[in-house]
């Protein structure tokens, strides 16, 4: 069969549709639990899924539903906990994510399924994912897309900084009961791409990356959704590509990718801070006399001892090209040059 | 930027310690403050106080670590309920005041920078929220308004720099100007001295000026004042919950002069851990409430 053929074939479609929605809505909804520093937010919330799986199967409706509804339980518990919680409610988190995952386990075996019916919810089957399930894949990632595009100013404000939003009369408890609910909404949304265990990667991996790049939200939320689409397709597509004979499955394969793509920016991002700390401006000193930035040349004014020329080992001039850090310093620019820090003054460096 | 030197406040004969600052005829009462009382977790923590703040004056809220002032600073702006007493702001009972676009609130730094970078541009665009309506986008008025708060407060280079890539002192002028962003005209500050350097308290000391110029209420909280001390037209001290001095400004050092103590009873000794200051003790527990979680 050829690549062509395999991509007509119309259970891929449906994958390829449902990779797309999957990998532009879990992103979004992971900016903001980073920004809130919940990251393993939605590894918690695909425990919890788990029973509302089991509980479909048992019950003989649909699956996808009862995730969603238990999922959007738990993350409203989970959200009350977090509000009216001690500093260690993530203990409380703990115990709500390991009941959810016995419960869902449990709740399989009663209901006599086999452990790999439940597995491929675990870790995902993109490739039997059927026509009603790609319109409810579609439909939730819209919202959750819109939704949290559309309202990024307030969520930005309310993640960034509760009290200011309090006072400025944000409803803080409804906008972080949305974030919890959209959470669910994509996790069980991704949960037949990549699956309820490696959930959390796709809305979260996506981010981490984008923001080793990044310097304002904006970018970082258009990045990682960006970013999450391609590892999504990418996935897909390579698990769809491998030689016959050998199994890959689409779930890890896209975890793995956006892991590669994480691993890929990760130095890019240890250089560039680097690079912006050495050249942030030094401060400058506000009582020195005439409003100079430090003391005078002696040239001009006998000046205190730590203020020297310094000619001898400057074989060449300091400019934008010559090599050394530049760094501001109040009206002028001083060169970094083996420790020292040196400001040009008329034909010679001045030491700052 | 050198600090604008502003005449002190208007000639008000000095008021005795402790004396009830009242407003003249014809200034309009911005804040008021009657009789009140705030609880953390059941214990009293501040007890009895009357505050009132008229248009364009400049307060500073002055004590020791625990004396309650940043707990008062939260009272007022409705994050810290009221076990007794009436807070009006505007004139408008707290609990039917609805225009916060009114009010900007600069709370204490560590809020600035969060797990995703955010430029400076758009902290300070959240300021805005208080003038937005749902789902539309950034207006001119808005723009305007971004670009001339990070002007006042001197950061209009480094708008597009990542928050986290500033300085205390830089992230603490950001805040302001989120806060001005919003055009309000009453400003609640959460100790912006606190940890700032040198130069960055200078640079605050000039924002703020220009606010006062401009005719804005400015209420801040200060462990010392600093570069702060020429702009400050009244200083209120407080003192284990308590206000002890409403009055004209006092230096630092006088602050803490044990005369202006006496104006309650004394149980200092009592208190094991003066420093700290807990006002209810931590009870650990993973589904318990945090006694530090009751506002609004």
């Amino acid at each position: 069969m050829s690549t062509l053929e395999l991509f007509s074939l119309p259970f891929m479609q449906r994958a390829l549709i449902a990779a797309v929605f999957v990998g532009l809505a879990a992103p979004v909804v992971g900016t903001y639990l980073v920004q809130r520093r919940l990251a393993l937010m939605g590894d918690g919330l695909g425990h919890v899924a788990v029973t509302g799986v089991a509980l479909g199967l048992l019950t003989g409706t649909s699956p996808t539903w009862t995730a969603v509804v238990v999922a959007v339980l738990g993350a409203v518990l989970i959200e009350v906990i977090r509000e009216r919680g001690h500093t260690n409610g993530d203990v409380a988190l703990a115990l709500l994510f390991y009941g959810g995952l016995a419960g869902g386990v449990l709740l399989t075996g009663l209901g006599g399924q086999s452990a790999s019916r439940l597995q491929t919810f675990l870790f995902g089957s993109i490739t039997t994912i059927s026509v009603a399930d790609v319109v409810t894949t579609m439909v939730l990632a819209a919202v959750v897309v819109i939704l949290g595009v559309g309202l990024s100013p307030q969520l930005f404000a309310v993640a960034q900084d509760q009290e200011f939003a309090r006072v400025a009369g944000l409803n803080v408890r409804a906008y972080n009961l949305l974030v919890a609910v959209m959470a669910a909404v994509s996790v069980t949304v991704a949960m037949r791409t990549v699956g309820l265990l490696l959930v959390s990667a796709l809305m979260v991996v996506p981010v981490a990356t984008s923001q080793q790049l990044t310097r304002s939200f904006r970018t970082t939320l258009v990045a990682a959704m960006a970013l999450g689409t391609v590892a999504s397709l990418g996935g897909l597509v390579i698990s769809a590509l491998v030689p016959a004979g050998t199994s890959v499955s689409p779930g890890p394969t896209i975890v793995l990718l956006a892991l590669a793509g994480f691993v890929a920016t990760w130095p890019v991002g240890v250089w560039l801070r680097h690079r912006e700390q050495l050249r942030a401006p030094f401060p400058v000193d506000p009582d020195a006399p005439d409003g100079a930035v430090a003391p005078l040349c002696p040239e001009v004014v006998p000046g205190p001892a730590d203020h020297r020329h310094d000619e001898e080992h400057v074989d060449h001039d300091h400019g934008p090209d010559c090599g050394h850090v530049a760094v501001p310093h109040g009206d002028h620019v001083d060169y970094v040059h083996d420790g020292h820090r040196h400001a040009p003054h008329g034909r010679h460096y001045d030491e700052h | 930027m050198p600090v604008t030197p502003t005449s002190p406040a208007a000639p008000t004969p000095a008021p005795e310690p402790g004396a009830d600052h009242t407003v003249g005829p014809g200034l309009e009462a911005v804040v008021r403050l009657v009789d009140g009382a705030v609880a953390i977790a059941g214990r009293p923590v501040l007890r009895g106080i009357d505050l009132t703040v008229s248009r364009g004056d400049f307060v500073a809220l002055m004590g020791a670590n625990g004396s309650g002032k940043s707990t008062l600073v939260r009272a007022l702006t409705g994050l810290r309920p009221l076990t007794t007493g009436s807070l009006e702001l505007f004139g408008h009972r707290l609990e039917h005041f609805d225009e916060w676009r009114r009010v900007g609130f600069v709370p204490q730094r560590t809020g600035a920078a969060s797990g995703v970078p955010a430029s400076v541009w758009e902290v300070v665009a959240s300021g805005r929220l208080t003038r937005r309506r749902l789902l539309r986008p950034l207006g001119r008025a808005d723009r305007r308004a971004v670009a001339d708060a990070l002007e006042v407060v001197g950061l209009a280079d480094r708008a597009r720099d990542g928050v986290s890539q500033l300085s205390g002192g830089q992230q603490q002028r950001v805040l302001i100007a989120r806060a001005l962003a919003g055009e309000p005209e009453l400003f609640f500050l959460d100790e912006p001295t606190a940890g700032v350097d040198l130069p960055n308290q200078h640079a605050l000391a000039a924002s703020l000026a220009r606010l006062k110029e401009r005719g804005a209420t400015v209420v801040l909280v200060a462990h010392e004042l600093g570069p702060l001390a020429p702009l400050v037209d009244r200083a209120v001290v407080m003192r284990d919950g308590r206000v002890v001095y409403d009055g004209t400004p006092l230096a630092d050092h006088e602050v803490h002069q044990p005369w202006l103590g006496e104006a309650h009873s004394h149980h200092h000794a009592t208190h094991r851990d003066r420093a700290r200051h807990d006002h209810a003790p931590h009870v650990a527990s993973p589904l318990g409430t945090h006694p530090e979680e009751h506002h609004r």
